[in-house]
């Protein structure tokens, strides 16, 4: 098996109107690679919530992605205040963005559920005061 | 039908880079994360929404055609933008339910 191909992004926490920047890049580095356009986009939405939310919530972080013959695999990890709830937070709806990001179009609570909506598998490891890293897999 | 055949029943366009691209279905949202969960790909995405992620979300989800009712406008520095991105939009001066109603009567 040939080795995996990575990409690496740092998610800046600051520019808010910047985030989709690392999404959009792999999307296009997908369609190099000729994967077929559903899974393109299960990959681009999952790894733009999961910028949105470092954005939201982390102040940004890290986006590292790797694609196998087998799979498209995509770990962010950063160092936030972590997830209280996950259970909570995998609820459609439950949100605990402030009012400013819901202006923008966000806050509606589906960025987890969407995450694992789009995604073959999904794991969070989170610890409070230290950051979570979720990594999420599609099949190819 | 094509997207630049919308320009024929009034809707003006704002950013054409991919004109020929097919329309198929319709979705109607505001919230991004709900639009990037329930919109599929090819469907026309009607919206009052118009800040960069807005931009950023059709290109993800692979919409067809944003399209801005209520005649709202997008600022310039985000027209450029989705000509960059590729990202075809159209506003409509009708309001949401009269926009939906007639793309209705277009779109399959």
């Amino acid at each position: 098996m040939s080795d995996a191909l990575v990409f690496h992004f740092d998610v800046d926490g600051e520019n808010f109107t910047s985030a989709g920047q690392a999404s959009t890049q792999v999307k296009k580095n997908l369609r190099q690679l000729g994967l077929p356009p559903d899974i393109i986009r299960r990959v681009s939405i999952a790894m733009y919530e999961g910028e949105i939310n470092m954005v939201i919530h982390a102040d940004g972080g890290t986006a590292d992605v790797s694609v196998t013959e087998d799979c498209v695999e995509i770990v962010l990890k950063d160092s936030g205040p972590g997830i209280p709830n996950v259970e909570q937070a995998m609820q459609e709806g439950f949100s605990t963005a402030t009012d400013s990001i819901r202006s923008l179009g966000f806050g509606a609570g589906m960025g987890l559920p969407n995450m694992k909506r789009y995604t073959d598998s999904m794991e969070i490891d989170t610890e409070i005061g230290v950051g979570t890293t979720i990594t999420m897999r599609v099949n190819l | 039908m094509k997207v630049s055949e919308l320009q024929a029943h009034g809707f003006q366009p704002i950013s054409l880079p991919d004109g020929d691209r097919e329309i198929d279905g319709v979705y109607i949202g505001d919230l991004l994360s709900w639009v990037m969960g329930r919109a599929q790909m090819d469907n026309a995405w009607i919206t009052i929404m118009t800040n960069v992620n807005v931009i950023a979300v059709a290109s993800l989800a692979d919409t067809s055609c944003v399209i801005l009712a209520e005649g709202v406008e997008l600022p310039q520095e985000l027209v450029e933008t989705a000509q960059q991105k590729g990202i075809n939009v159209l506003s409509s001066a009708k309001p949401i339910y009269e926009t939906a109603v007639q793309l209705a009567g277009l779109v399959s």
